[in-house]
């Protein structure tokens, strides 16, 4: 005989297992970083430049590397919305008739992808060596906006395949030309997906390490220009943390601390957005 | 392939002053036409003439071909690069499959009503004034009075004269078809093409429809696909029932129906009673 009780308990605990423990997951890197991190954090950290013996522990904040990372992040999802709402668009109007490229290009996109960002951050360096430019922060800005680009297309992907063909065929059939259907009624319609996916590659583009390890430099400025090195928190975090002097490696944990609570912010702010900008949309 | 040449256009020409000669007035000649999608022959050497004003129903079983070939007569089968035609559709003289046809301009003339109701992304009045804007009507005061003028015509006017400005989505489905209506009328098209635009409606969205159809088939070409036999009975001016891709059967329905030749056609007035 099935004894179907005693398997369905058995199988309820064993997934909310599973899902206890990602969650548990998740605390716990926010309960280390924030445990190691606030004692360290204070005004001083988040409003200056590191002063002359900064790396031995002595005065000065992170100001540099959360102004970098800020610009570059920024830059960076400026670049991958003009490169991505056309693609994304592209994709959905004037392919529409040809499901076979629109998966021979999804494809494309996906195994980009999953390309590394450290490749991403070979690739940027050559490019820069071949234009001649310094290490600087545009030539940061432009390796992680080719990093963040397919993640920000194929967001805007799935939430236009979330409009229906019959918005489209309606379109279609009131006279409308297929790029203006794109701009007028399927960004609009997908605005809230759009918001989403440019936080969500703006929350990547800040939390990068490897793509910038050679393009963006580091320095202990503000960059003024796009030519200047620029420092960002991540970077930060990593050279901090391989110091041997306590103090440093405890303001490597503060840095941890302002990058994640950046990326939180993005994160919960893209779920509110999106909730607002769903007015005006077809169920 | 496409098949407009010069002969079969004035073969046509005098068929259709034939048919005036006898005091028909058709706007729509269906010659020969078959569809294919891929290998499969959706569509069979197809006749059929769509009369000026009035209502025509295309009848028959899902699958039947019925929506596709609605779907031609505003190329939206365009859209579908497998779909491969032959033969031809007359309207205003021109053969509408031939490459020479502007496909905006013929879509502004063929208004398509969908099986469900597709209000574009914004509010009530934006759904018309996009209409508008198309038809190149500019001033503001102008949008806003034709808005209302379409809006009364669908009756949909006293249901939402005090919320234009909420999105069309939070509409009922009804009235969001009635909507779509009203934005298809905008266009000023000389043809309404309908797509069993009340199967997704309750009875009492579906009747309004039907009344609506029944308004402006005085004024405008009504192509009305549909399944329900009972509709059909309601609103037919002239009836072609179609099964696996061929139309069967056509005529006015008051002879159609009573006396109907084929065995398919009387077993579908038999089941569908």
């Amino acid at each position: 005989m099935r004894n179907t009780y005693i398997q369905e308990k058995v199988a309820k605990v064993i997934l909310a297992i599973f899902t206890l423990l990602i969650v548990l997951v998740l605390f716990s890197i926010l309960g280390g970083i924030f445990i190691k991190g606030l004692p360290a954090l204070n005004w001083e950290i988040l409003t200056q430049v590191p002063k002359g013996g900064y790396y031995f522990g002595k005065e000065g904040g992170i100001l540099n590397a959360i102004i970098g990372s800020v610009y570059l992040a920024i830059g960076a999802s400026l670049i991958a919305v003009v490169i991505s709402v056309p693609t994304a668009l592209f994709i959905h109007t004037y392919l529409f008739s040809f499901p076979n490229w629109q998966k021979r290009i999804r494809l494309c996109l996906d195994v980009l992808w999953g390309v590394p960002p450290i490749v991403y951050g070979a690739f940027g360096f050559n490019l820069m060596l071949f234009m001649g430019w310094p290490t600087s922060l545009l030539a940061a800005i432009i390796t992680v906006a080719f990093l963040i680009s397919p993640v920000m297309i194929r967001a805007m992907d799935e939430s236009l395949q979330q409009v229906s063909h019959g918005l489209f065929e309606s379109a279609v059939s009131l006279g409308f030309y297929k790029g203006e259907i794109g701009y007028k009624f399927l960004l609009r319609q997908t605005l809230p997906g759009v918001a989403t996916a440019f936080l969500l590659a703006l929350g990547k583009g800040i939390g990068d390490t490897a793509s910038v390890l050679f393009t963006a430099g580091y320095t202990d400025y503000i960059p003024e220009s796009l030519t200047e090195p620029a420092a960002t928190l991540p970077l930060a975090v990593f050279f901090q943390l391989s110091s041997p002097i306590p103090e440093v490696k405890a303001r490597a944990y503060a840095a941890a601390v302002v990058l994640t609570i950046i990326i939180l912010t993005i994160s919960i702010s893209s779920r509110f957005i999106s909730k607002k900008l769903s007015k005006n949309k077809i169920a | 392939m496409r098949n407009s040449n010069h002969v079969s256009s004035i073969i046509d020409q005098e068929i259709i002053r034939k048919d005036q000669a006898k005091g028909l007035h058709n706007l729509i000649y269906v010659k020969d036409l078959s569809l294919w999608h891929g290998k499969q022959q959706t569509l069979k050497n197809v006749e059929l003439n769509i009369r000026d004003k009035g209502i025509t129903v295309l009848l028959g079983p899902s699958g039947c071909g019925k929506t596709t070939l609605l779907k031609t007569f505003n190329r939206l089968s365009d859209l579908y690069p497998d779909i491969r035609t032959e033969g031809s559709i007359f309207f205003e003289g021109k053969d509408i499959l031939s490459k020479e046809i502007d496909v905006y301009d013929l879509r502004q003339k063929m208004g398509l009503l969908s099986q469900r109701p597709q209000p574009l992304p914004g509010t009530i009045a934006e759904n018309i004034r996009y209409a508008l804007k198309l038809k190149g009507i500019k001033a503001k005061s102008e949008q806003d009075d034709r808005i209302a003028h379409y809006l009364q015509k669908v009756a949909l006017w006293e249901e939402v004269k005090d919320r234009l400005k909420s999105p069309a989505g939070r509409l009922s489905i009804g009235q969001q078809q009635r909507l779509c209506l009203a934005r298809g009328l905008a266009i000023e098209p000389r043809v309404i093409l309908a797509d069993e635009p009340t199967s997704a409606l309750d009875p009492i969205s579906s009747r309004k429809i039907e009344e609506q159809f029944k308004e402006l088939s005085q004024e405008f070409s009504i192509v009305l696909v549909t399944h329900i036999l009972r509709q059909a009975k309601r609103l037919a001016d002239y009836v072609a029932f179609m099964y696996f891709g061929e139309v069967i059967e056509k005529g006015r329905p008051d002879v159609l129906f009573e006396d109907p030749k084929t065995e398919t056609f009387k077993e579908y007035l038999f089941v569908g009673h």
